[in-house]
């Protein structure tokens, strides 16, 4: 048993956050929270050429075929560079739809493309009803056409095409079809950017059954809960920086321990947030009969400590951490999104309690 | 990253398991209740048994009647005694932090001498530490040892001693020269606590039971030959046996945390919480929820220091976060525990309402001591910031 990183894992994480750092410092990621859609054409097609739009996916649609853990490694560095734009949507969510959901002709239209980084897309999942549970989807499909409205859709503006989950189905609508109508939702988070979408007669191809979901929905969960791990450790980064080189009272604060057990706590919660995503991963790949407590275990503490580490870091910054100037508030922002996507910790133990309360503890892989 | 048993994982796991359904005692159940003054000479005989099997110290090294387990065996070792619900070792300092810091520092004389009688019971180690104006600054302690001829004359008090009561021996640390910086003139002697001079009295904790000693030493004459390591490097030595304390021991957690949120949450389907079954309450779905989830990711995070372990060689600072985790999460269990239960949790054991015979009510009060034993959160919380974050020393 080993819980290390291989070298291959560790390399590719050391060359993804080199990467992220040449193409993605913070300035360019402030540029990019800047425009409407925070997609670069030039740093889309940068991404293609790592292979990451294919990262998870089989090499007969041009896919990488790496497994989870090696997803987890790349997303915790994308989110510790708060990389803007349609990666999450387009790769880890309506690619892993796709996979799970459609044939092997649907993937050759729609996955395929995603990997060899010619589309953007997302998926349309969430009502008015605020439930990231497929079953209380009330869009449907008839004849072809779907009518209705999903909201908090991350980057349809940019997508090429969105993936609906209706109540009878997974389908496909394409960017230009008719009667689809898309309007910004301003949310708290910069990079990541929110539509309403309107179906009126919208025409759409049924991909898959929704039943097929859940797999997907647990690579997407698990990819954001790696995004935050991410965040955390650029938080703890920067303000141990800060808590060494400010001085009060003639001391760095960080001889204080008011602030160093601040600091200690924001490691721990980040190690055991890493841990957790890690172990996600891993139960994932190997399919693993836990996969879905380990799922929402490390979506339950990641969402909670991606929001106290937030806290903490910005007030050990004090009036610094407040300014706009400042990337912390950035972070913070994303880790409030990303907290509420795919269910926030509350649902997460609700699902945890579902799973060993009510039908027996699934205990996790032992030794 | 592959948490899958390896092939020699595996065959230790299964050779283990035969070992243990052959040998387990069945009637630990009887035993496990009574005060341990009555159940110790059962205890000992336990560890006499695994010992024949050669699984008392898997960790230890071959040649000193181990197996030189890896940290992963040594996790599956205390998930298959837990899984078969075996009694605990009588000798568990001598086996898991004295013995290991004897064959780390002692002489071959030394290893000879004690170490086999370590691991049969024979000899039950204490280890003299703490004293009442040294706790979390264990290096300012002030029991002295004074050199006379070829024997140290020893003087001072300790306190929080487990097993003093029925130790054998004890790995005592003592200030041997107080004219340089307090870390530098520190000496580990190995004291026999038949020596004249030696007075344990009992330390009753907040539990009512006396887990801890008081001990006294009063002119106590050691032969050098009882010192361990080098004469006024005494710290090392003493750290060296810390780290131990807070490397694998979550590893021993692991398997209890998981018994007790198992054992919680079949009990809380029947008790009452705001009108329904407790499972069925939303708040305390919640609560357990976040326990079974925490107790996961202490293992998970003990696997992964595992590997940082195997890597770098020692147990590190890191361990901290270990120590932290389990200690903190222990004390929610609890809490949990006592919400779910309501007025029946306070019932202590021997009354005929109390739940399991009193171990929850038992268990709230004890955890408190967790977050204080073997470092309080606080210093382990600086070690934290100053040995793994690099932030100035705080203290």
């Amino acid at each position: 048993m080993e819980f290390g990183l291989s070298e291959s894992q560790q390399f590719l994480k050391d060359s993804a956050r080199k990467f992220f750092a040449g193409e993605c410092p913070s300035a360019e990621m402030r540029r990019l929270m800047e425009t409407d859609t925070g997609y670069d054409a030039g740093l889309w097609l940068k991404l293609a050429e790592q292979g990451y739009t294919g990262i998870i996916f089989p090499e007969e649609y041009g896919g990488v075929g790496l497994g989870k853990v090696e997803l987890m490694l790349l997303m915790e560095e994308a989110g510790r560079a708060l990389l803007p734009g349609p990666f999450f949507s387009t790769v880890v969510l309506a690619g892993s739809v796709v996979e799970a959901a459609g044939n092997h002709a649907h993937k050759e239209k729609y996955l395929a493309p995603i990997c060899r980084g010619e589309v953007r897309a997302t998926v349309a999942l969430v009502e008015g009803g605020a439930s990231w549970n497929p079953r209380d989807v009330q869009l449907s499909a008839t004849n072809g056409k779907v009518n209705g409205e999903k909201l908090f859709v991350t980057d349809a503006d940019v997508a090429d095409f969105m993936v609906v989950v209706a109540r009878n189905g997974v389908f496909v609508v394409d960017s230009k079809a008719h009667g689809l109508k898309i309007s910004s939702m301003s949310g708290m988070d910069l990079t990541r950017k929110l539509y309403r979408v309107e179906f009126n007669s919208t025409p759409a191809e049924e991909i898959g059954d929704t039943a097929e979901l859940s797999s997907a929905f647990d690579i997407a969960t698990a990819a954001l809960a790696a995004e935050l791990v991410g965040g955390m450790q650029r938080i703890l980064d920067i303000t141990v920086e800060y808590a060494k080189t400010r001085k009060q009272f003639g001391k760095p604060i960080g001889m204080f321990q008011a602030v160093q057990h601040q600091c200690a706590d924001m490691y721990l919660e980040t190690e055991s947030a890493r841990s957790a995503v890690y172990y996600a991963g891993w139960a994932l790949e190997e399919k693993s009969p836990d996969a879905a407590i380990a799922v929402s275990i490390a979506k339950m503490y990641a969402s909670d400590a991606a929001r106290t580490v937030g806290n903490r870091g910005i007030q050990i910054h004090g009036g610094m951490g407040f300014t706009w100037e400042n990337d912390l508030h950035l972070y913070y922002r994303r880790a409030k999104a990303s907290e509420t996507a795919f269910g926030d910790a509350t649902f997460h133990r609700e699902r945890i309690a579902r799973m060993v309360i009510d039908e027996g503890a699934v205990s996790a892989k032992h030794a | 990253m592959d948490l899958n048993l390896s092939p020699d994982e595996l065959q230790f796991r299964d050779e283990l398991r035969a070992w243990l359904k052959a040998n387990v005692p069945r009637d630990w159940s009887e035993w496990r209740e009574k005060p341990i003054e009555e159940s110790f000479p059962y205890l000992r005989a336990w560890q006499r048994k695994l010992h024949e099997g050669r699984w008392a110290a898997v960790s230890w090294p071959k040649e000193y009647g181990g197996r030189s387990a890896s940290l992963t065996q040594q996790a599956i070792f205390w998930e298959e005694m837990a899984r078969v619900e075996a009694p605990p070792m009588a000798n568990a300092l001598g086996l898991g932090l004295i013995g290991p810091t004897i064959i780390a520092y002692g002489t071959e004389a030394q290893r000879s001498r004690f170490i086999p009688k370590i691991l049969s019971a024979e000899e039950i180690w204490c280890q003299g530490f703490s004293e009442p104006n040294a706790g979390s600054d264990l290096a300012s302690l002030q029991t002295e040892a004074r050199l006379d001829g070829r024997q140290y004359v020893v003087n001072g008090q300790k306190v929080w001693t487990s097993y003093g009561w029925v130790g054998n021996w004890c790995e005592l640390v003592v200030r041997t020269d107080s004219n340089v910086p307090k870390h530098k003139g520190l000496t580990v002697l190995l004291i026999d606590m038949k020596s004249p001079g030696v007075e344990v009295r009992p330390l009753r904790q907040m539990t009512g039971e006396s887990e801890f000693n008081e001990m006294f030493f009063r002119d106590v004459r050691v032969p050098v030959e009882n010192v361990l390591g080098k004469v006024n490097d005494g710290w090392n030595v003493a750290v060296s046996t810390l780290m131990h304390e807070r490397g694998a021991y979550g590893a021993r957690l692991h398997p209890l945390f998981k018994r007790n949120i198992n054992r919680l949450i079949e009990l809380s389907r029947k008790f009452q919480k705001n009108g329904q079954v407790a499972a069925e309450d939303p708040l305390t779905r919640q609560k357990l929820a976040q326990c079974y989830a925490e107790i996961e990711i202490m293992r998970m995070n003990q696997l992964r220091a595992f590997s940082r372990i195997s890597a770098t060689g020692a147990p590190g600072p890191e361990g901290s976060i270990q120590k932290i985790f389990w200690s903190e999460l222990n004390q929610r269990l609890q809490q949990i525990a006592q919400e779910i239960f309501g007025p029946y949790g306070q019932l202590l054991g021997g009354d005929s309402h109390a739940i399991d015979n009193g171990i929850w009510s038992y268990g709230y009060l004890r955890t408190r001591g967790n977050t204080i034993e073997a470092g309080t959160s606080e210093v382990q919380r600086s070690i934290i910031g100053h040995f793994v974050l690099g932030l100035p020393k705080s203290y």
